[in-house]
């Protein structure tokens, strides 16, 4: 699972061109949205293009990314349940 | 269309009075010349990418928001920045400031990027964050965030540079009491080849706003 953490936080950084964030700047429990690391909805649209891309998962209802993207953590545990490949 | 800008300025310019250019700022070839003076000089070897990213770092601008824009709205937003930072007008004149550019490749360099996400149906995964600057008025978008500009914005796409038909649209908005000042130019890029002209038109300043100046300092870099 730490593996997958710590995949997840480069992947997002790169993908979502955070440049003023390395992999030890996000806690596993930081909010991605909001306060945490400030994401917005065109990121929201990024992170599940990134799940199907990587990790074989399909989001249909926009109402389980509000649930799933709270956390690195709580990504984490999503992925490792439901990744197709 | 220049047919009806052109009448709107007859118009207008029965009331004309002398308008002036407050400041010019170009970006090429990793330079940065601010009223004919050169302000930044990188290595030409940088690609566009490296140089805006060391302009940004280099000028202490705190806007994340920079790093997630396509190159060419990253043109526009720094040209502006220069640009605007020289000039130091109150917010209340920026409110009612018009944004008027141009361009030859509209925003091809991330239309090609978008294309390539979606080229194959295998690995059809189109990137939201560059759909969104599929349009080149985008960048204008991002300038008007930056700096609470309220007025009129148009982005026209031309063959090559048209000061005549800039320095025409930027006249009557300013007669017609539509902005009070207009920050004008032109701002192109495809891949690394990269090249931008603004000037703030305006009621006072040292230069007159003509067409011979403004293909002058066009020219100047």
């Amino acid at each position: 699972m730490e593996t997958l953490r710590q995949e997840l936080k480069e992947n997002i950084i790169e993908q979502l061109n955070l440049e003023d964030f390395t992999v030890d700047d996000i806690a596993d429990d930081d909010r991605l949205f909001g306060d945490g690391l400030g994401l917005d909805s065109i990121d929201a649209l990024e992170l599940i293009v990134m799940l199907d891309k990587n990790y074989g998962i399909k989001l249909t209802d926009p109402k389980e990314g509000k649930e799933i993207f709270v956390s690195i953590a709580v990504l984490a545990e999503y992925i490792a349940t439901h990744r197709t490949k | 269309m220049e047919g009806v800008i052109q009448q709107f300025y007859l118009k207008s310019s029965i009331l004309k009075t002398s308008l002036h250019i407050q400041s010019f700022c170009s970006f090429r070839f990793n330079k940065i010349i601010l009223n004919g003076e050169t302000v930044v000089a990188k290595e030409k070897g940088l690609s566009f990418s490296e140089f805006s990213k060391t302009v940004y770092k280099e000028s202490g601008i705190a806007y994340p928001k920079f790093f997630k824009m396509d190159n060419l709205s990253k043109l526009t937003f720094l040209t502006a920045e220069v640009l605007l930072k020289n000039c130091a007008l109150p917010s209340e004149e920026k409110e009612k400031m018009a944004l008027v550019l141009s361009n030859r490749s509209a925003s091809l360099d991330t239309d090609r990027k978008h294309q390539l996400s979606i080229q194959s149906k295998e690995n059809f995964y189109p990137s939201p964050a560059v759909f969104v600057y599929t349009l080149p008025n985008i960048g204008m978008g991002e300038i008007s965030i930056r700096h609470q500009i309220k007025g009129e914005n148009a982005f026209f796409v031309f063959k090559e540079f048209n000061a005549k038909f800039l320095m025409q649209y930027s006249e009557a908005l300013i007669h017609n009491k539509k902005a009070s000042h207009v920050l004008c130019g032109w701002v192109d890029i495809e891949e690394d080849a990269y090249r931008s002209f603004m000037y703030l038109v305006s009621k006072r300043g040292t230069y007159i706003h003509s067409e011979a100046i403004i293909n002058k300092e066009y020219q100047n870099i």
